[in-house]
């Protein structure tokens, strides 16, 4: 199987306070990747590395064997990875619909046009209207983004996300401050639009890392101590040590 | 198109809406052609060039204010060099004898703009927010200054004049009068409010948009903002340019005045109380701002304070401008409701304008001691004649002021409460705030 994306030996150092350190990782194409570990171990500042908001202090990362480290976030997203945000991140002032518009509008090649009517565009209204059923927020279309709910900002985060068709998706903590309810829908939502697509995801509610993931890394203070099947990290006793406690096992 | 994007998907506009939306503009350019016929006099004339000027400078502002977040300082720039360049293409034509009728001269204004947005926009744009503002400013300290250093481009304190007489004749216009002027401006208004509508409407104008709300997301759905706001930056410079050289046209005329602080600040002013937040917004305001800048600075000597004040008003209580005060009444006036809070407002408007009144008594009677103490104290303020030096204005003016103060503050309280009711109602009816 081919790799997805690719960590080798990366580090962050703040000043003198290192985040993250001499991280190694990689995710299979088509895989389902989880990333756990403590508050404070570096998972957000991980997926800020990888895509493109930080650059690594030593090392590189590879987005199909190619160096992506160094590139800013567009380049990157425009070289099919794409991520989402802990703290939801939309455009607050324009509707549901424009939102998933604009993700979707440099993915079918429209780019800075200012010659085109952008109403005039059927496969732009095409992939809109796809993500934007697929993410349930058909009757919320014209509803400007900041005056939604908490959970249908989190499925639009999600529908930003995916909507430019990138095939390595990451997503930072999708289902956070979620009923049990809300996350067993957003899970069948990530489920269902990752589908033959690479994820790698932070999450803290274990339920959902386990019932999702096909292999799991744990990490803690920057370094990452295990990788493998759930099955394996259930049963490392490194990581029952550092992070997953007594009520998991 | 699928079936199923029919369904989810904004509706096209229907025949109606369509019919509508070119009516609007259909009727607008009847309105301009109607327009000298109603008003004919020289001045009238006048005022309504410079409106159409102020809308396109306005306009091209908010590109970069509403459309795409960038708050500058220094947009007079692009206009003043769009005049200075249209002024120089004039003489240029005029000596050569070049077949250049002067309604395409405000292209080369607008290719100033363009030009020189394309060369400065390119550090600035880098960065939106204060940074931008900064740089903004800068520049524009940094042309003013050479307006009076380079005489043989700016020509000094004096400027540069053009007769407009002189370049090619156009069906034997000889753009003298100010009638052939107006219209001349009057197209150019309503082409260059086309263009920048048509603007907000494609690809780039909807990421401009995007760029305002949230520039770090938009670098994750593969754009960079940077070059988002190039863009904006190049098509403002652009339409400031056609602006300056058709006000350069109008005076005959382009001198630093033109790219000064003063224009700057006057831009932003006439964008911001019109309302970022809407097309039409600086529309408004720069009909609104260059009636009270001409009416005015008849009525007092100190017009630009009060504008000063309209403008601390507007950004402390109407921060959506006047467009964004009307369209609040919009969900009102579609649910039947407004008639409940009309009441209120015309109780409130009595101590608001006696709250006003005393506060331009006071000023007026200020700057009679102030600015002219040897002049008789007979004076007379806003068509209205009283004695500056009778102790009893001031009691007069203090009883309105503090009055009108308190009453307005309980009386704008009713309006709330019976906005809070109609809006409630409204949505009751089932209209969508």
């Amino acid at each position: 199987m081919s790799t997805a994306i690719e960590l080798r030996g990366v580090e962050k150092t703040f000043g003198i306070t290192s985040v993250i350190r001499n991280v190694n990782l990689t995710v299979a194409q088509g895989e389902r990747h989880a990333l756990i570990g403590p508050n404070g171990a570096g998972k957000s500042t991980l997926f800020n590395l990888i895509s493109g908001y930080m650059k690594p202090s030593v090392g590189s990362i590879l987005l199909r064997d190619q160096v992506i480290s160094g590139l800013p976030p567009f380049q990157i997203n425009r070289r099919g990875l794409s991520r989402s945000f802990q703290v939801t991140n939309v455009f607050a002032k324009m509707s549901v619909w424009e939102n998933l518009r604009c993700a979707v509008l440099w993915a079918t090649g429209h780019r800075y046009a200012f010659w085109k009517n952008v109403d005039n565009l059927p496969e732009v209204r095409d992939r809109t209207a796809q993500i934007l059923q697929d993410i349930n927020l058909v009757s919320r279309r014209d509803v400007p983004a900041g005056l939604l709910t908490y959970a249908e900002q989190r499925a639009l985060e999600i529908g930003i996300t995916v909507a430019g068709g990138a095939d390595v998706i990451l997503l930072d903590e999708p289902t956070a401050g979620m009923s049990h309810a809300e996350t067993e829908r957003a899970v069948a939502l990530i489920r269902r639009l990752t589908e033959g697509r690479t994820l790698l995801i932070v999450e803290h509610d274990m339920s959902v890392v386990f019932g999702l993931a096909d292999r799991i890394s744990v990490l803690v203070y920057g370094q990452i101590i295990a990788s493998g099947t759930p099955e394996e990290i259930r049963g490392n006793p490194k990581v029952k040590e550092a992070y997953l406690g007594e009520e998991v096992v | 198109m699928s079936d199923a994007t029919a369904t989810i998907a904004p509706p096209r506009p229907a025949a109606s809406d369509r019919l509508k939306f070119y009516g609007i503009w259909i009727g607008a350019a009847l309105a301009l052609l109607v327009l000298p016929k109603l008003f004919s006099s020289g001045g009238s004339l006048t005022t309504f060039s410079l409106i159409g000027i102020s809308i396109i400078f306005s306009l091209s502002y908010n590109i970069l204010l509403g459309q795409t977040g960038m708050l500058s300082f220094g947009h007079a720039v692009y206009y003043g060099l769009g005049g200075f360049l249209a002024i120089h293409a004039i003489n240029i034509v005029a000596r050569n004898k070049f077949a250049i009728p002067l309604p395409v001269i405000p292209l080369v204004g607008g290719a100033a703009g363009l030009i020189f947005a394309m060369l400065l926009g390119w550090v600035s744009t880098r960065r939106s927010g204060t940074a931008f503002a900064m740089i903004s400013l800068g520049v524009a300290e940094l042309m003013a200054s050479s307006a009076l250093i380079l005489r043989t481009f700016f020509g000094g304190e004096a400027g540069v004049s053009a007769n407009r007489t002189k370049v090619l004749r156009l069906f034997d216009w000889s753009f003298g009068p100010q009638i052939q002027i107006y219209y001349l401006v009057a197209a150019w208004t309503l082409i260059a409010v086309i263009a920048m509508y048509a603007l907000t409407r494609t690809p780039l104008g909807r990421m401009c948009n995007a760029v305002r709300d949230n520039p770090e997301r938009v670098q994750f759905v593969g754009y960079d903002p940077h070059i988002i706001r190039y863009f904006a930056f190049c098509f403002s410079g652009l339409f400031a340019g056609i602006a300056g050289a058709l006000a350069a046209i109008n005076f005959e005329i382009a001198n630093s005045a033109y790219l000064g602080a003063v224009q700057s600040g006057t831009v932003l002013f006439a964008t911001y109380i019109g309302g970022v937040g809407f097309f039409i917004g600086p529309i408004v305001g720069a009909i609104f701002v260059t009636l009270l800048s001409l009416g005015l600075s008849d009525l007092t000597q100190v017009w630009q304070l009060y504008f000063g004040l309209i403008f601390i008003a507007v950004v402390m209580f109407a921060p959506g401008g006047i467009t964004g005060l009307l369209m609040m009444h919009r969900p009102l006036l579609k649910g039947g409701t407004l008639s409940r809070v009309l009441p209120s407002y015309l109780v409130a408007f009595l101590p608001t304008l006696a709250m006003i009144t005393g506060l331009m008594l006071m000023i007026e009677t200020t700057v009679h001691f102030t600015v002219n103490p040897n002049e008789d104290s007979h004076i007379k303020a806003f068509g209205i004649p009283f004695d500056a030096a009778n102790p009893a204005i001031w009691a007069v003016a203090a009883v309105l002021l503090i009055g009108g103060f308190l009453l307005a503050r309980k009386t704008w309280a009713r309006v709330a409460a019976s906005w809070d009711d109609a809006l409630t109602a409204a949505r009751e009816k089932g209209v969508a705030a």
